[in-house]
């Protein structure tokens, strides 16, 4: 087995200009980061400075202008297989009720619904939906309906998980609610995520590493391995090792002039 | 409950005031008549235009129902034509340059006017009226479904396109439901124009419909039986514009337009 095929995602060299009449905007320099399959990865970075971009290069929904990116020792052409995606706000179909919304993964990878309808449901339960699975989206919270995307990337037991700031817009509540229920589903399956946030504490208590890009266009600056003990309590951000983190963290970002000290 | 129970006389209270509003209007042109007296031939009061209307009501009902048919069809093959064609401008440049720059282009032009050509292409049955109310009815179809089609959630596009959702599914699943609000909004548009298109295609040619009657009324000076006309062909757009509404809730209750949130109905309070 080489070397490069331990990684589940491997991005080497990866460079993203975006072409427009006022000149090319540079997104992406030179960006190189492995995966480990199973791996939860946090990218961190400040507001513009590519992170959606990466995630859209990863998802094969953005062509690369340089580099490439490898999944599964493969050669990344259009969207991986067994991909879930999560977006920075949740999309869901106004129209189709939470459960059909869910199961609209199942129907765009031409599976069957009626073999995925239990699978929803449990994971609606999971997620404290039950009950909820015929109203429609209007019907819900903006945490709710954040769920219920979450869901629908899961339905299909995605190998591969990209969330863009999925609880960004949500209150602290919520998200340290959400934050929970993410990092036992991820233990209990095996799902390599990449994670996009700008909260460095949600980046420190999800991770197993943390990438931290510079203001635009982006690099990495460093990355973080999180060597906290897993499960991870809420409360494991109260401890010393975790504020030591998280004060590494943002003091990299001082140093940088991107947050001030 | 207090608030649906507002709502629901909210929404009672605006059928009352719009018949206390005809009937306002009819006694103050029946008295009008009374007292003033103007030549029949000018304005007939209701009450006349009532009884001309019971001395042949099977005449004028006939009429109507040969109206209502070329409207409806006219109405029906806009929709279905104009969709057709809004998906052909959204998928294809080719189409959006050539289709949809003549699409507007000619919907500049008074279209009435191309009314006497469709006789001499078409003869003077059904079919020249019902291709000038598909002549009317098809831009607003065409525009507003066009707009709808576009206007799905990038993001939403995104996610269908990471899950390898085939065009189909997108077109069917996203793009199309996503338009139906705007399309709705269009057909209310289309409808009125498609019973404008019916009548000026009975104004040509042909001797069955409302227009048809109004135009041989207004021929002998009979005002009465043109006002008898007029007001049936009232009736039928009304009735048509709230079948086409009614419809829409029916089918959108997700839309917002359509969410029973007291605070939208009625934004003043
Ligand atoms: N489709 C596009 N065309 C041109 N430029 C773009 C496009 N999408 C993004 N950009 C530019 O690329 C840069 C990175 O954008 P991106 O959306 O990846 O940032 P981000 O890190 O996700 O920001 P945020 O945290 O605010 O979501 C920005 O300067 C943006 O203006
Ligand atoms: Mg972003």
């Amino acid at each position: 087995m080489k070397a490069n095929s331990d990684a589940y995602v491997r991005i080497s060299h990866l460079g993203k200009v975006y072409p427009s009449q006022r000149g090319d905007v540079e997104a992406l320099v030179d960006l190189n980061l492995d995966i480990r399959p199973g791996e939860f990865v946090s990218v961190l970075g400040p507001s513009g400075c590519g992170k959606s971009t990466l995630l859209k290069c990863i998802a094969g929904l953005e062509p690369v202008t340089s580099g490439n990116i490898q999944i599964n020792g493969r050669p990344l052409d259009g969207p991986p297989d067994r991909l879930g995606v999560v977006f920075q706000r949740d999309v869901l179909l106004d129209w189709r009720t939470i459960l059909n919304n869910v199961l609209l993964q199942a129907e765009f990878l031409g599976h069957k619904r009626a073999a995925y309808r239990d699978r929803a449901l449990q994971l609606l339960q999971r997620f404290g939906l039950q009950g909820f699975e015929d109203r429609h989206p209007w019907e819900l919270s903006g945490g709710m309906r954040q769920r219920a995307s979450i869901c629908r990337a899961l339905l299909c037991d995605p190998e591969l998980l990209l969330m863009d700031e999925p609880f960004g817009a949500l209150d602290a509540m919520t998200r340290d609610d959400l934050n929970l229920e993410l990092t036992r589903i991820w233990q209990g399956t095996n799902k390599t995520v990449l994670f996009i946030t700008h909260s460095i504490v949600e980046a420190v208590f999800l991770s197993d590493r943390v990438a931290m890009m510079s203001r635009g266009p982006g690099r990495f600056i460093d990355v973080i391995e999180i060597d906290l003990p897993r499960p991870r309590a809420l409360s494991v951000r109260e401890t010393q090792e975790f504020g030591h983190y998280t004060q590494k963290i943002r003091h990299h970002f001082a140093e940088l002039g991107i947050l001030q000290e | 409950m207090i608030g649906s129970l507002a709502n629901s006389v909210l929404r009672e209270s605006r059928t009352r005031d719009v018949i206390l509003v005809l009937t306002a209007i009819v006694i103050l042109w029946e008295g009008y008549v009374w007292i003033f007296e103007p030549p029949r031939i000018f304005l007939p009061p209701p009450s006349a235009i009532f009884s001309e209307f019971l001395k042949t009501p099977g005449i004028f009902v006939r009429h109507m129902g040969y109206t209502l048919a070329t409207t409806a069809t006219g109405f029906l093959l806009a929709v279905a034509l104009g969709v057709i064609a809004a998906v052909g401008i959204v998928y294809s440049r080719f189409l959006e340059r050539t289709l949809y720059t003549l699409l507007v282009a000619l919907n500049s032009v008074p279209k009435v006017a191309l009314a006497p050509l469709f006789v001499i292409w078409l003869g003077t049955g059904a079919e020249p009226k019902i291709s000038v109310a598909i002549m009317l009815a098809i831009f607003p179809i065409v525009i507003d479904s066009v707009l709808g089609l576009r206007s799905a959630d990038p993001d939403m596009l995104n996610l269908a396109r990471a899950t390898r959702a085939s065009p189909l599914q997108v077109l069917m699943k996203i793009r199309f439901p996503n338009a139906l609000p705007s399309l709705f909004a269009g057909m209310k548009v289309a409808i009125s124009f498609a019973l404008v298109g019916a009548i000026v295609g009975e104004f040509v040619a042909g001797g069955n419909g409302l227009g048809f009657l109004i135009l041989v009324a207004q021929g002998q000076f009979d005002t009465t039986r043109v006002f008898v006309s007029l007001v049936l062909l009232g009736l039928m757009g009304t009735v048509l514009f709230y079948g086409i509404d009614f419809l829409e809730r029916l089918m959108l209750p997700w839309h917002v337009s359509q969410r029973s949130d007291p605070g939208a109905t009625h934004p003043a309070g």
